[in-house]
């Protein structure tokens, strides 16, 4: 596949990889909220860790991992950055279409963005949860 | 005894590790081919002028090095666009000639081929499906290789026909053609093998493997891309088929249409230089197969080479690296051009069927690299990909939650996916 320089950019210099801790670490820490999306044999599995400043309520960190293509991993890396700096609800407003038109995503791979933003959903809900923030309803969906 | 290769030099532009797709032209193919461009470039169909036997010579010159490579008679082939095109001819020719339907039924007759076959024998035998012919895919066993106990275990009264690959395209894993063969005539059944990967590369005697059908094409064994052969025998027992071109009457009726002449020389030369050589390139990628899945699976956990352990063929090497995505794995490795069963790159947007079928898991499926070399392959560029696949996996392994998981000693198959 050729891909857009944005995307050969993110995947071969990735930011933010990493994760604040184990998963039994994370789990036990109200200031992280973890999204696993995907699913091994589908070939794309987003891990997306968020890290929220109990203050200022804004994330001040975020964290990827992913198993997946070139998109995938461009699409998980690009969510990271754009987490950064963020409030839960700025964040929860981001949006598939702008990874796509961010990253000029081929249309085969839009499903890639979709699971970025599926990730992102899941950690904030994860963190809500966690912090006994109602969660909207159509957060439930994911 | 091993012949020396006189192969001349060539140098490609870039590591290529994709011989399974296509190969490059030998040099000494195409000096065979030029003439047959400009001067030679007659009609054989023209039988009344210098022109047209020149053009003549050259195809009867060709049949006569496949005739040779195979153990057949010149008589016995016929020339084909690929084998796409023999698969189809072999498969639906043999059919439609020898259909019959047992007492009581409507159907029109048993055919036994694999699941993990190429798409150009399952999609022949999917069509003969939906016409009224009653069609067996066998699944393989975990390692890849179909057995004569297994064809035998299918095998019924009306069985007209079995189609059975002589080598995975995507594995290299090897069928036990003769064996197959031998059970075929004894129950009166047509046998055609899908020979693409297989003939150039290893011995093969049309009597002694016992093979009524035998397709392949030009452009997997250094020959040029757009022509091919399909053997049919003629002796014990003579093989018909029902035409799927019609037109002109060209190779005996079998085939109608123009002679691709330049391509049918270039075949021939291929088959000659093949015939001389397997032997030599035979040994030498081997043991390059065996030295980089060695290297491979020495430097990284979690590595599956998928297939049977040594009934595969030299050249073909394909390898699972579990917890990365196969076409993420390309890209770190664009300096190599090769090819995986990942979803990513297909049309489909599914795994391979090849591995998903050998109960390999979706997951390793997606996993996967397929290595496969060829004359000019070299141990200096697999000690390249080598190095390039070792460190690539690496870099990918720390960006992969799966891996976390595997290491934490969380079993994958136990998580709660979100399927999308």
């Amino acid at each position: 596949m050729a891909y857009g320089p944005k995307i050969i950019d993110h995947y071969e210099n990735p930011r933010n990889v990493g994760n604040f801790g184990t998963s039994a670490e994370t789990k036990n820490r109200k200031d992280i909220g973890v999204g696993l999306v995907g699913a091994p044999e589908c070939g794309d599995v987003m891990q997306l860790q968020i890290k929220v400043n109990q203050q200022t309520g804004l994330i001040e960190d975020a964290k990827f991992k992913t198993f997946g293509c070139g998109s995938a991993i461009a699409s998980s890396s690009l969510a990271t950055e754009w987490l950064k700096g963020k409030n839960l609800d700025e964040a929860s407003a981001i949006k598939n279409t702008q990874i796509v038109e961010e990253l000029s995503l081929p249309p085969v791979k839009i499903h890639c963005s979709v699971l970025a933003e599926d990730a992102i959903r899941a950690a904030l809900k994860d963190y809500k949860l966690k912090n006994g923030i109602a969660v909207p309803q159509e957060e439930h969906a994911h | 005894m091993t012949t020396p290769s006189t192969k001349p030099a060539l140098k490609l532009d870039g590591i290529y590790m994709d011989h399974a797709a296509t190969t490059p032209c030998d040099p000494r193919v195409v000096e065979a081919m030029l003439p047959y461009f400009t001067q030679n470039f007659g009609n054989p169909g023209s039988r009344n002028h210098s022109f047209g036997w020149k053009a003549e010579a050259g195809v009867d010159k060709a049949r006569e090095q496949v005739a040779a490579l195979i153990g057949a008679d010149e008589k016995e082939i016929i020339f084909t666009s690929g084998a796409t095109e023999g698969n189809n001819l072999a498969i639906k020719g043999a059919a439609y000639m020898y259909e019959k339907a047992p007492a009581g039924s409507q159907k029109r007759g048993h055919i036994i081929t694999g699941t993990i076959e190429h798409k150009a024998v399952l999609d022949p035998c999917k069509r003969l499906q939906k016409e009224g012919f009653e069609v067996t895919f066998l699944s393989p066993p975990k390692d890849g290789v179909y057995t004569a106990e297994m064809i035998k275990a299918a095998m019924r009264e009306d069985t007209i026909l079995v189609s059975i690959m002589w080598a995975n395209n995507e594995i290299g894993t090897i069928n036990e053609i003769p064996e197959i063969g031998k059970l075929c005539h004894e129950h009166g059944a047509i046998f055609h093998v899908d020979g693409t990967q297989w003939v150039g590369k290893m011995p093969t005697n049309v009597e002694r493997d016992n093979i009524d059908l035998l397709s392949f094409s030009g452009h997997k064994l250094y020959g040029p891309k757009g022509v091919g052969a399909l053997y049919v025998r003629r002796r014990k027992p003579r093989v018909r088929l029902t035409s799927l071109f019609d037109g002109g009457g060209q190779e005996r009726g079998f085939r109608s249409g123009t002679l691709n002449v330049t391509g049918i020389v270039g075949l021939g030369k291929a088959c000659e230089i093949a015939m001389q050589e397997m032997d030599y390139d035979g040994q030498r990628l081997l043991a390059l197969r065996q030295y980089m899945e060695a290297e491979v699976t020495k430097h990284l956990d979690s590595c599956e080479v998928n297939g049977h352990a040594t009934k595969r063929l030299p050249h073909i090497a394909n390898i699972s690296f579990g917890f990365v995505e196969g076409e993420g794995l390309m890209m770190a490795i664009k300096d190599i051009a090769c090819s995986s069963g990942s979803a990513c790159t297909s049309a489909s947007l599914e795994p391979s069927y090849v591995l998903k079928g050998l109960g390999v898991g979706d997951e390793l499926a997606h996993s996967s690299l397929r290595l496969s070399m060829g004359r000019w392959t070299t141990k200096e560029e697999v000690d390249f990909a080598v190095k390039k696949i070792v460190e690539a996996v690496k870099k990918l392994r720390v960006m992969s939650p799966l891996y976390d998981m595997h290491k934490e000693g969380i079993d994958l198959s136990k998580v709660e996916w979100a399927h999308h």
